[in-house]
């Protein structure tokens, strides 16, 4: 299995940081990094989740980021770089709580990584924050204003987030902020809402619109985030996958019935599909369907040393159960 | 319905060599877009789509437009460069006419890419078709990032403007824009002034209803004698002018941008001059 083999490929590089902690590590995606990253360098893993199969080297702390308690697992380890996951995005969960959480909880994070003399961190955005506009470029480049915040509290959150640790970066010259904005990510074990709605048997779209879609596969997301811990990397990267397609040829590769839906209704449709719990396919996505939201991942290429390793087909394919 | 849609698209990539002409095959398959395994570029061109999509414009261009150019030989055979022609016409015929130009007349042949009002990705179906033909949205990103992997991209400086203009003012051009003189600055590219006479007359507009076109959400809706936007059988004559190539900075002063603007623009105006001097007939 060509997934397998690859997931196993580690990545390191001189002045790799001694001791990591991840927040949010008993999700897929910080399970994925575990995996990868714990044979490289010492873990401590941050959840309110319990860390189920765990690598046996990794000592995992079960607390919530805006609680004090948090304070106790800076204090006992020498963390020298911080990888930040910690933020939800089921669409079912309720806003302020959700709200609280992710923004509250990164504060609380960031704070204590100043305090403690954390000397990098890495921030896991999304390219959402750009938002699927239809005077989008093809290509978006990091400076892009984040047009998405009018959507919904994932969103808004995510951009709340992003901005914040921009500001981090600004902020703190001596700490090595990294922000990093994957396409949307897909993968065996992913729960997003992308993933789910590529594992749909009739999903729906827009009809008459077919934009080109980014996806990139979890390992490949994973190696950026320990790519993104190289001594002096610092910044804003969009990560890429490998390459784009337009909606249509992903649905076909992986032999779906797509249902379109003219723009006008589809919304509506949408939502109280969602609403009757129908689909789990937030209506607010539905911009996806219809507008470009591609990014530009050339400068995580040159100075991250960034590439994708998993081809088109088997990213698109990777949401299939194995 | 796939098998349709692929005997289809067989049928009119046959009809695009056909109305091509000897060689047309030959030609087109010299044109090597960076393709992934879905055989698309970056942009969403679809080669195979496009040879196939061409078919109807080819035969407007040969039967219906009898489209002559003129002085094709000026357009450079590789390398960054913006085609400025004026437009007119109501529907975008001219832009159509004077791409295929570029892939039917030119060996090897050019696939030039329009860069698009940013309405057009609001509408149903034609956004998908326009993607799968590689066009693109007319950002000055989008414009940047072409002109450097070295590609042809048309831009008309006068927009709408141009394009939904009353038959009185016909052959004369309207307000350029600033924008692509700063990108041509910007990426050190050459301009090649283009002047397309016919597409004038082809939908003369007697009134623009603007305030159901702000309810549509159109930029204007012209009145044309024409039902179904059906553009008269005008014939069109593309007139290519000598490469213009401009130094300064992209942030010049207005005035200095504007005196080069003015150039291209007399330039054009020149093209087009000369064009309805000669030409014997609207028709043919």
């Amino acid at each position: 299995m060509a997934s397998r083999s690859l997931a196993a490929e580690t990545v390191t590089f001189p002045g790799m940081p001694r001791l990591v902690a991840i927040t949010g590590i008993a999700g897929n995606l910080g399970k994925a990094l575990a995996r990868l990253l714990h044979t490289e360098t010492q873990i401590v893993g941050i959840d309110r989740r319990p860390f189920i199969e765990r690598p046996k080297d990794l000592q995992h702390y079960q607390v919530d980021i805006r609680k004090r308690k948090l304070g106790e697992v800076f204090r006992r380890h020498r963390i020298e770089a911080l990888i930040h996951l910690g933020v939800v995005h089921d669409p079912r969960t309720p806003f302020t709580e959700a709200h609280s959480f992710n923004i509250l909880g990164s504060h609380k994070v960031f704070e204590l990584c100043v305090q403690y003399g954390v000397k990098k961190v890495v921030v896991l955005s999304s390219a959402n924050v750009y938002g699927p506009l239809p005077d989008n470029s093809n290509f978006l480049p990091e400076e892009t204003p984040l047009m998405a915040a009018d959507r919904y509290s994932d969103v808004r959150d995510l951009i709340e987030l992003d901005m914040h640790a921009q500001s981090f970066l600004w902020k703190h010259p001596d700490i090595e902020t990294v922000v990093l904005r994957p396409v949307h990510i897909v993968g065996p074990t992913v729960r997003n809402a992308p993933s789910n709605y590529l594992r749909l048997e009739r999903p729906v779209t827009v009809l008459g619109f077919d934009p080109m879609i980014q996806l990139v596969h979890m390992d490949d997301v994973c190696r950026a985030m320990v790519l993104a811990l190289k001594p002096g990397v610092r910044g804003v990267y969009n990560v890429t996958g490998p390459g784009e397609v337009p909606l249509s040829t992903i649905l076909k590769e992986l032999g779906r019935r797509p249902l379109p839906v003219p723009h006008f209704l589809v919304r509506g449709l949408l939502r109280h599909a969602f609403e009757a719990r129908l689909t789990s396919f937030p209506p607010e996505e539905v911009d996806h369907l219809q507008y470009l939201c591609a990014v530009d991942g050339s400068r995580a290429a040159r100075d991250l040393g960034y590439a994708p390793l998993h081809s088109l087909r088997e990213t698109i394919r990777s949401v299939l159960p194995l | 319905m796939s098998g349709f849609g692929s005997a289809l698209r067989e049928r009119l990539r046959a009809l695009t060599f056909e109305l091509g002409g000897p060689g047309t095959r030959e030609r087109l398959e010299k044109l090597t877009p960076p393709r992934n395994e879905y055989g698309v570029d970056p942009y969403g061109l679809d080669l195979d789509f496009a040879v196939a999509a061409v078919a109807p414009f080819l035969w407007l261009y040969r039967k219906y437009f009898r489209v002559e150019v003129h002085g094709i030989e000026r357009v450079p055979a590789e390398g960054r460069v913006l085609l400025v022609p004026n437009h007119s016409g109501q529907l975008p015929f001219d832009a159509a006419m004077l791409a295929i130009s570029l892939l039917i007349e030119m060996d090897p042949p050019r696939y030039v890419r329009a860069l698009v009002e940013k309405w057009v990705p609001t509408l149903p179906f034609v956004s998908s078709f326009y993607a799968r033909l590689g066009q693109v949205v007319g950002t000055p990103e989008n414009c940047r990032r072409l002109l450097a992997a070295e590609e042809a991209i048309m831009v008309f400086p006068e927009g709408v403007r141009g394009l939904n203009k009353p038959f009185r003012e016909r052959y004369r051009l309207q307000d350029f824009g600033l924008g692509f003189m700063r990108l041509a600055l910007e990426a050190e590219a050459p301009i090649v002034p283009v002047g397309i006479v016919g597409a004038e007359e082809q939908a003369p507009a007697l009134a623009d209803l603007k305030p159901l076109a702000r309810l549509l959400a159109m930029p204007s809706l012209p009145v044309t004698p024409t039902p179904l936007a059906l553009p008269l059988p005008t014939r069109y004559h593309v007139y290519f002018g000598e490469p213009m190539r401009f130094t300064g900075s992209a942030d010049d002063e207005d005035a200095s941008l504007e005196e080069k603007v003015r150039a291209v623009k007399g330039a054009i105006q020149g093209l087009l001059d000369e064009g309805v001097r000669v030409r014997k007939h609207i028709f043919w």
